[in-house]
């Protein structure tokens, strides 16, 4: 085989990480290269097409569809407002009237003369992006958006749920295998990215919504709470659009288990720093996770100067690994060997495998599919 | 071409998907073509890469390394052949991306709509929703979902030639006031096909030209009785390379090397599909499933009809599986206990680490567990779709008073089925090959007399692509290489009582031996015959059962074997049942997966079986 590909999670203590924040429609930026921005900042704004409305004008005036056209009082790409009349027609030598009136405040948009039908468009609706971190504007794309660089901690989660939230964070559990109760949530975490350890129910979440938190960092959460918490099944990781309350961002797994060390201090370094955090993830085609970054712009450069993205590199003898599947999911272990033949496994499947030591010195043999590398 | 069809000496394909990237290397040896290695790399249209071809050249050294023999000269592929190195042909086929989504429109949602999504299924894209004037929905929702679901592309249908068009006017109004944007490519329009009534062609131009990258083409459907598919699936095929592939990273570099065009993978297999039911004139299903979603192909009749099922897959869409079919029609497949967060956690876990496999028994049980669900769910909507066309009166006569189906009905036949084919990782890559065709037992349910095959290793889709160009090299590669036959299944047709004798069976196998054994109704047996060989059979059904000639009339057959064998399925059909108390229930699966050998033995019960105080979960 000439290429062994293993996946991981980025977690990282400095680092540059650069975001495009673009409009979903053409529009105007309003900042320029070289600026400093805040997360709150606007950087770019449009106006999307407002929503429309049909009325069948031809039924409501009795006349042919081709005969709308005759009966407008508004002609076509004027504003009209609601209940005003746009169409009239006259029947029975002009003693009666039909009217339509116009069901929102908008425009009238287009008529149909082989359906009849009216076509009114509301108001035209303001999307605004902001920079979603604190950083420099290091690129401009016209009419479109910008990009954002910033450098700083940079932890990648594994599941999140929840749109993008920024605030001072605060750690509450005292080590990664605690399970982060309600009683350690309190009105002064009122705009708080708050850290727990190893596990977080749906009644903590509802109680920290409560509080005003706007994100809860953990390192495992429960299927069944996450059914409560959403109201529905999830079917597909495709998630960020949640209005739930706070954003959820789980950097292990499902089920209740301990952050990884690692991830635990660099967040526990993190304490008291305004940090940006987003929960949404898409597991798919464009893989998206959770994350969460902690600027530190006063600090040095970084040691590698390199961005974040996925890390193409091949499991080393030595490497820092997770599991990530049964029997031993969310076990921390170095890589001690990798053969080369393939091993049959329980189930006779005959696979790529490595040998681990998870720090109690006997060696272990997993399927190399199981395992994720610790980038650092 | 460079090369003549009739004259290549070696073909490289591959195929994009979501995650990998495979290759394969086929040569003609002798007067026949057969695969000689297969590599594979991840797929690179994503960060840092973004660039398909990385991809794609690293899964083409993994080839170049495994067959000894050099293809490329840099990042060149050396075509044609010279000596030893190189290819004359290079072709390929792509799901990465995500694939092709569509939305789709017609005038009434059972008939225009549904040749619209079949012309878009067939040619490889995943329906994201259909649009008809009558689908219940009032015109500000239409016009919000076709805003909110962002398509690769949109096919509008409606209305037979000559017919009224005012409804055509009606649903290309919608289009225009909802002002759709693709997915891909913030600056570039959205292209929309019209395939409806060809008299309407100039009203949608008026309204859709501006907006939208139009093209118009013929009528999907001119008359009621009858389909025109083809062009419209040309032309989505056409509009996915230009627009939708074009703007996937890569794949305009990608695009040079191939004097093919690059096709969506699921279009591929189905060609593959078709060219069996075609070349053998027999009624064939096909299922792929995948990581995301599960394709389902069938020919009856010589009707091809292709269905996706979206979110129904075994890893990225696991969790779906779960939502959709339930928890209780999962673990009714499980032969021990365990509890139901613990289950539940094990499924998500799947789904955020898509790429992971089972390492124990145990795991490995539930995942083929959950496979049936999903195979089950994706053959019901598949039913759903492949149907006669609808709105169409049929002529009886008194004769076909009994046998003509309404029109509407679903063509899917189980009982006029002779070949059953799957292919992904779940069947593909399952450690017992007894374990795909019991897999596809349980979610298909075929009746009567059945052949299962498994694709090898999944290449069905290169050599969809491959049939193309060169039919014979495709057929070979398949039939040889690609095609594991593992048997016939037989599956009287009835209910009964559990232990009833339900058929007699005797065996005339090669050599001359006879075997006479009973099948009781809720047995299954096993017959091991190899592939290649044939047994004569004559099955006396009793009076409530059928195997084909009517109820408790005898058959005689020719049965072909396979790796596993021959599989007499007493479990009964209409209606199927396990049984609902839980110690039966986990007592039958124990002694069907023992029947077919389909664990190892040391491990049959694996951990928590009979344990006592668990949460139940089960049918």
């Amino acid at each position: 085989m000439a290429h062994s590909y293993t996946p991981g999670l980025k977690v990282t203590a400095y680092t540059v990480v650069r975001r495009e924040r673009k409009l979903p429609l053409a529009g105007t930026v309003l900042v320029k290269v070289g600026d400093a921005v805040k997360a709150e900042t606007v950087v770019a704004r449009t106006e999307l097409p407002g929503n429309v409305q049909t009325v069948n004008a031809a039924n409501m005036l009795g006349v042919l569809p081709e005969d709308v056209a005759e009966c407008l009082v508004k002609p076509v790409g004027s504003s009209v407002a609601k209940g005003e009349p746009f169409a009239e027609s006259r029947s029975f030598f002009g003693l009666f009237r039909s009217k339509v009136p116009s069901p929102i405040d908008g425009t009238l948009e287009s008529l149909s003369a082989v359906t009849g039908q009216a076509l009114l468009r509301e108001a035209p609706i303001p999307v605004e992006v902001d920079a979603y971190v604190d950083g420099t504007i290091v690129e401009v794309h016209p009419n479109q958006g910008v990009t954002v660089e910033t450098r700083g901690t940079f932890i990648q989660g594994i599941f999140g749920i929840g749109g993008e939230t920024s605030g001072v964070l605060r750690v509450v559990a005292g080590s990664p295998g605690e399970t982060l109760k309600s009683a350690a949530i309190t009105e002064t975490h009122r705009g708080c990215v708050v850290v727990g350890g190893a596990h977080v129910t749906t009644a903590t979440l509802r109680h920290a919504v409560a509080m005003g938190v706007k994100a809860i960092v953990i390192g495992g959460f429960d299927d069944q709470d996450l059914r409560e918490f959403l109201g529905y099944d999830l079917g597909v990781a495709i998630t960020g659009s949640e209005e739930k309350g706070l954003t959820l961002v789980v950097t292990e797994g499902f089920g209740e288990i301990p952050m990884a060390n690692r991830t635990f201090e660099l967040l526990k370094q993190c304490e008291g720093r305004k940090v940006s955090v987003s929960g949404a993830t898409q597991i798919r085609a464009g893989v998206l996770r959770p994350e969460i970054i902690a600027p530190r712009l006063e600090a040095a450069a970084p040691r590698d100067g390199s961005g974040d993205g996925a890390h193409e590199g091949g499991l080393e003898v030595g490497s820092l690994i997770r599991v990530i599947r049964q029997p031993f999911f969310g076990r921390l272990g170095k890589v001690t060997a990798l053969p080369a033949e393939l091993t049959a496994l329980e189930t006779e499947a005959k696979v790529r495998v490595l040998e681990v030591d998870f720090g109690n010195g006997s060696r272990t043999m997993l399927p190399r599919a199981n395992v994720e590398m610790i980038e650092s | 071409m460079p090369v003549p069809a009739e004259s290549l000496r070696s073909i490289l394909a591959t195929d994009c998907g979501s995650t990998t990237t495979k290759a394969i290397l086929i040569e003609r040896r002798g007067d026949e073509y057969r695969l000689i290695v297969r590599g594979e790399a991840p797929t690179t249209v994503e960060a840092p890469f973004e660039d398909v071809t990385r991809g794609v050249l690293n899964a083409i050294m993994e080839v170049e390394e495994l067959a000894g023999r050099k293809i490329l000269d840099g990042e060149r592929i050396i075509s044609p052949q010279q000596g030893n190195e190189g290819v004359d042909l290079y072709i390929s086929t792509s799901s990465a991306g995500g694939g092709l989504q569509m939305m789709v429109s017609g005038v009434v949602k059972s008939m225009t709509g549904e040749s619209a999504q079949r012309a878009a299924l067939g040619a490889g894209a995943i329906v994201m929703d259909v649009i008809a004037s009558n689908d219940g929905r009032l015109p500000h929702e239409k016009i919000k979902r076709i805003r909110q679901l962002r398509p690769d592309m949109i096919l509008l249908s409606g209305g037979v030639d000559g017919g009224t068009t005012s409804h055509v006017a009606e649903m290309a109004e919608l289009l225009a006031a909802a002002e759709p944007k693709a997915r891909l490519g913030a600056g570039y329009e959205l292209p929309v096909i019209y395939a409806g009534n060809k008299d309407a062609a100039q009203i949608v131009r008026d309204r859709l030209e501006d907006k939208t990258a139009l093209v118009v083409t013929d009528n999907l459907r001119p008359v009621l009785e009858r389909e025109n598919l083809t062009p419209a699936r040309d032309k989505i095929h056409d509009l996915f390379m230009e627009h939708v592939m074009a703007h996937a990273p890569g794949y305009k570099k990608l695009m040079t090397w191939s004097p093919i065009p690059i096709m969506p993978t699921p279009g591929a297999v189905g060609l593959i599909i078709e060219t069996i039911a075609r070349d053998e004139k027999i009624n064939v299903i096909g299922v792929d499933i995948g990581g995301a979603t599960t394709d389902v192909f069938s020919v009856f009749q010589g009707v091809f009809n292709r269905t996706v099922s979206a979110n129904l897959g075994m890893s990225y869409s696991v969790s779906n599986v779960l939502a959709e079919a339930g928890l209780a029609n999962i673990m009714r497949w499980v032969p021990f206990e365990i509890e139901e967060a613990d289950l539940r956690n094990r499924i998500k876990n799947k789904m955020i680490r898509p790429t992971t496999i089972p390492q124990s028994l145990e795991e490995l049980v539930i995942e083929q567990a959950i496979s049936r669900e999903a195979l089950r769910l994706a053959f019901e909507q598949h039913k759903q779709l492949a149907v006669g066309l609808k709105g169409v009166q049929q002529e009886r006569t008194i004769s076909d008073t009994f046998e003509q189906t309404a029109s509407g009905e679903t063509l899917v036949r189980l009982d006029h089925l002779d070949l059953l084919v799957g292919s992904g990782g779940v069947l593909s890559h399952a450690p017992r090959r007894s374990q795909a065709a019991l897999m596809m037992l349980d979610a298909f349910l075929p009746e009567h007399v059945t052949e299962l095959a498994v694709d090898s290793i999944f290449m069905a889709p290169q050599l969809g692509v491959l049939s193309t160009v060169h039919p014979r090299a495709a057929r070979q590669v398949f039939e040889k290489d690609c095609l594991i036959r593992l048997g016939t299944g037989v599956a009287p047709v009835g209910a009964g009582k559990e232990g009833q004798t339900m058929l007699r069976v005797s065996l005339e196998l090669p050599g001359g031996k006879k075997e006479e054994f009973s099948l009781a109704y809720g047995d299954l047996k096993l017959v091991p015959l190899a592939d290649g060989e044939r047994a004569q059979a004559t099955l006396r059904p009793e009076k409530s059962f059928d195997v084909g000639e009517g109820k408790g009339r005898e058959r005689t057959v020719s049965l072909r074997g396979g790796v596993v064998g021959l599989i007499f399925d007493g479990r009964g059909r209409r209606p199927f049942g396990l049984p609902e108390d839980r110690a039966r229930r986990i007592a039958k699966l124990a002694a069907w997966n023992k029947a077919l050998d389909i664990y190892p033995a040391s491990k049959a019960a694996p951990a928590g079986a009979g344990a006592p105080a668990a949460v139940v979960v089960g049918a």
